[in-house]
C-alpha cells in the first residue's frame, strides 16, 4: 500500500483517468455503457482526490513529495506535476463536483430526452475539459498551463455549441474568440518571460523574477489574457450569453470551475511568481474592477428576462468578489510578501469553494425548470414551486449562500473577507460587499417571490396550460445535494480553510 | 543581431494587426484570419528568441512554437466548423422566409 500512496502515481493518475475516459467515450458506440464507464471513472477521480488529500495533510509533505517529474525528466527541461495547497483545494472541488455532475449528466443526456448524436459528442468533451482543468491546477510549467488553458478552452466552446441552436453557436463563436484571445496574449507574456529568464518552471521563476521593463510586459499581457477568460468586467461581455446558452451540467461545470481556473492563474502570478512586479497600483486597480464587477453584475441579474441569464449575470458579480483579493493583500499600503497565503488568500479559496458549489446547484435548478416547463422567462413562472418544490428549495438555499445569510457557506466566505477588509484597514470594500449580498437578495428573492406566491390567477391559469415533463428522480436530487454541500461546507469551514495553508509548512 | 531585432518588431507588428483585425473586422472569417496572424505574430517571436547566432538554437522554443501550431490549427479548425454551422442555419431560415 505504501507504493500506492505517493504523489508518483495519485498526480498522474489525475491527469490520466480523465483522459482515459475520454477516449474510451469516444470509442465506445453503446449509449449505457458510456455512461456507466463516465461514473465509475468520477468515482475513482473522486477516491484519488481523498487519497492524495490524507497523504498530503499526514506528515509527509515536503518539496520533495509535492513534485512529480513527467518522464523522470526535472526542470528546466521537463515537465513537473506540482501540487500546493490551493490547488489541492482546486482539484478536491473539482472531483466532488464532477461527480455529482457526471451523475446529472447521464440523466440530462440520456437517450429519452436528447438525440444521441448530442449524446455521442457529450462524453468525449465532457472529460477532455476535466482533463485540462486537472492538469491546470497540477502543472508547474508556464507553457504547460498554455496547453491546458488550450484544451479547457477548445472543449468549453464545444460543449456550449452542443445544443446546436443559432444562440448557442454564436455564444461559442464568440467565447472562442475570447478564449483564443486570451491565450495568444498568455503565450506572448510566456515568451517574454522564457526570454529574460531562461526557464518556464514557476518555482524557478519566482526565484530569479525581477521587477523589470520585459517583467512588467509580461505581467501585463497576462492579466489582459487571464481577465479576458475570467470575465471580470468590463471584460464580460461573451459569458452571460455562454453560460446562458449552455446545456445546464454544463453551464454548471464552466461557472462553477472554469471561470476560476484561469483566476487561480491570476492569482498565482500576482501574488507568487511575478510579485516582485506587481505594483500597489496594479493591486488596487483590479480591485475597483472587481467592485464594478459586483454592482454592474447584479444590476444585469436583476433586469435579466431569463432565469439562466440571470445566474450567468450573478456569476459576473460574484466573480467580482474573488478580485478584492488584490488589494486586500496589502496591508496598510504596504504588499505582504505572503506568496499563496495569508489569510485573503483563505477568505478568497473558501469563496471560490462556496460560490462553485452555489453556483453549479443554481444551474442544475434552473436546468431542471427548463426540462419541466420549457423555457426560463422568470416572468412566466408564477406558481412554479407548487409543481417542482425540491428544485425551488435548492434555487432558494444556493441563492441564500449567494447572498450570504447564516448558516451557508457564503455566509462565512464574506465574513471571513469583511474581517480581512477591517484587519487590513480598507474599510470601503466593506461597503461594497455588503451592498453586493443585499443586491443578490434582491435578485434572488425577485425569482423566489414570483414563484412561491401566485399573485396573479391568469399567470397561473397559463402555467397549467404548459407542458410539464416529469424528470427522472436523480436530477432535482443531484441540484439539492449540492445545494446541501455549500450548507454542509459552512458547518465545516475549518476543514477548507487548513487545507489551503497545508503547503504553508514547506 | 539587427536581423533578430527586426523579427522582433515584426512580430509584434503582425500580433498588433491581427489584434486590431479581430477588434475591428465585421466579418466571421475575417476575424478567423486576424486570429491566424496573431497568433503567427508570437510563433514568429519564439523562432527569433531561438536563434543564437553563435551555437546551436533553442530547442524548448521550437517545440514551444510546435505544440502553438497545432493549438492554433485546432481553434481555427473549430471557429471554422462553427462559423459553417451558423451559415447554414442563416440560409436555412432565409429560405423559409422567402
Amino acid at each position: 500500500m505504501g507504493a500506492l500512496l505517493s504523489v508518483d502515481i495519485l498526480l498522474p493518475l489525475l491527469v490520466g483517468l480523465p483522459l482515459v475516459a475520454a477516449i474510451l467515450t469516444t470509442l465506445l458506440k453503446n449509449h449505457g455503457l458510456r455512461a456507466w464507464i463516465s461514473v465509475i471513472v468520477a468515482l475513482v477521480q473522486l477516491i484519488t482526490v481523498a487519497v492524495l488529500l490524507s497523504w498530503l495533510s499526514g506528515s509527509n509533505l515536503d518539496a520533495e513529495n509535492q513534485r512529480y517529474a513527467l518522464g523522470g525528466w526535472t526542470a528546466p527541461l521537463g515537465i513537473d506535476l506540482v501540487i500546493n495547497g490551493f490547488s489541492a483545494l482546486m482539484l478536491a472541488l473539482t472531483a466532488v463536483l464532477t461527480f455529482i455532475l457526471t451523475v446529472y449528466s447521464c440523466c440530462y443526456f440520456s437517450e429519452a430526452h436528447s438525440p444521441s448524436a448530442k449524446t455521442a459528442r457529450f462524453w468525449p468533451l465532457w472529460w477532455l475539459l476535466i482533463t485540462g482543468i486537472n492538469g491546470l491546477f497540477l502543472s508547474g510549467d508556464i507553457f504547460n498551463i498554455y496547453v491546458t488553458l488550450e484544451i479547457i478552452g477548445l472543449a468549453a466552446v464545444a460543449l456550449v455549441a452542443l445544443d446546436g441552436s443559432r444562440a448557442a453557436l454564436t455564444a461559442a463563436l464568440r467565447y472562442l474568440f475570447v478564449g483564443l484571445l486570451g491565450s495568444l496574449c498568455y503565450l506572448l507574456a510566456v515568451a517574454l518571460l522564457y526570454r529574460a529568464y531562461g526557464t518556464l518552471d514557476f518555482v524557478q521563476l519566482s526565484a530569479i523574477a525581477e521587477s523589470n521593463p520585459i517583467t512588467w510586459a509580461a505581467l501585463a499581457l497576462i492579466t489582459t489574457g487571464l481577465l479576458l477568460k475570467t470575465a471580470l468586467v468590463p471584460l464580460h461581455f461573451w459569458l452571460p450569453l455562454a453560460h446562458g446558452s449552455a446545456p445546464a451540467p454544463v453551464s454548471a461545470i464552466l461557472s462553477a470551475l472554469v471561470v476560476k481556473t484561469s483566476f487561480y492563474l491570476m492569482a498565482r502570478f500576482w501574488l507568487d511568481t511575478l510579485a516582485p512586479a506587481a505594483t500597489d497600483y496594479g493591486l488596487l486597480m483590479l480591485g475597483i474592477l472587481g467592485a464594478c464587477a459586483i454592482i454592474w453584475g447584479s444590476i444585469q441579474a436583476l433586469r435579466a428576462k431569463r432565469l439562466k441569464l440571470m445566474v450567468a449575470y450573478s456569476t459576473v458579480a460574484q466573480l467580482g468578489y474573488l478580485f478584492l483579493l488584490f488589494p486586500l493583500v496589502m496591508s496598510n499600503g504596504v504588499t505582504r510578501d505572503a506568496g499563496l497565503s495569508g489569510s485573503a488568500v483563505s477568505a478568497i479559496a473558501y469563496f471560490i469553494a462556496a460560490h462553485a458549489c452555489a453556483k453549479a446547484a443554481m444551474f442544475l435548478a434552473a436546468g431542471n425548470i427548463m426540462r419541466t416547463v420549457g423555457h426560463d422567462e422568470i416572468d412566466r413562472l408564477h406558481g412554479l414551486a407548487k409543481y417542482m418544490p425540491v428544485s425551488l428549495f435548492t434555487f432558494a438555499i444556493a441563492g441564500a449562500s449567494l447572498i450570504g445569510l447564516p448558516p451557508s457557506a457564503g455566509f462565512i466566505s464574506k465574513w471571513l473577507l469583511l474581517n480581512v477588509a477591517i484587519d487590513t484597514a480598507q474599510w470601503w470594500w466593506v461597503i461594497v460587499i455588503l451592498s453586493g449580498g443585499l443586491m443578490a437578495a434582491m435578485y434572488i428573492f425577485r425569482v423566489l417571490n414570483i414563484a412561491f406566491i401566485n399573485v396573479d390567477e391568469k399567470a397561473q391559469v397559463d402555467l397549467q396550460q404548459e407542458p410539464i415533463n416529469k424528470l427522472p428522480t436523480l436530477m432535482p436530487l443531484c441540484a439539492f445535494l449540492l445545494a446541501m454541500l455549500t450548507v454542509a461546507l459552512g458547518f465545516n469551514a475549518e476543514l477548507i480553510l487548513d487545507l489551503v495553508t497545508l503547503g504553508d509548512v514547506v | 543581431m539587427t536581423q533578430i531585432l527586426l523579427y522582433n518588431i515584426a512580430s509584434i507588428g503582425l500580433f498588433g494587426i491581427g489584434l486590431y483585425g479581430l477588434i475591428v473586422a465585421p466579418h466571421i472569417i475575417k476575424k478567423i484570419l486576424a486570429i491566424n496572424i496573431m497568433s503567427v505574430g508570437v510563433f514568429m517571436l519564439l523562432v527569433a528568441s531561438a536563434s543564437n547566432v553563435n551555437g546551436t538554437p533553442d530547442p524548448v522554443l521550437h517545440a514551444m512554437v510546435l505544440t502553438g501550431i497545432v493549438v492554433a490549427i485546432a481553434g481555427t479548425a473549430l471557429a471554422l466548423f462553427l462559423a459553417a454551422k451558423i451559415h447554414t442555419l442563416d440560409q436555412t431560415s432565409d429560405k423559409d422566409g422567402h
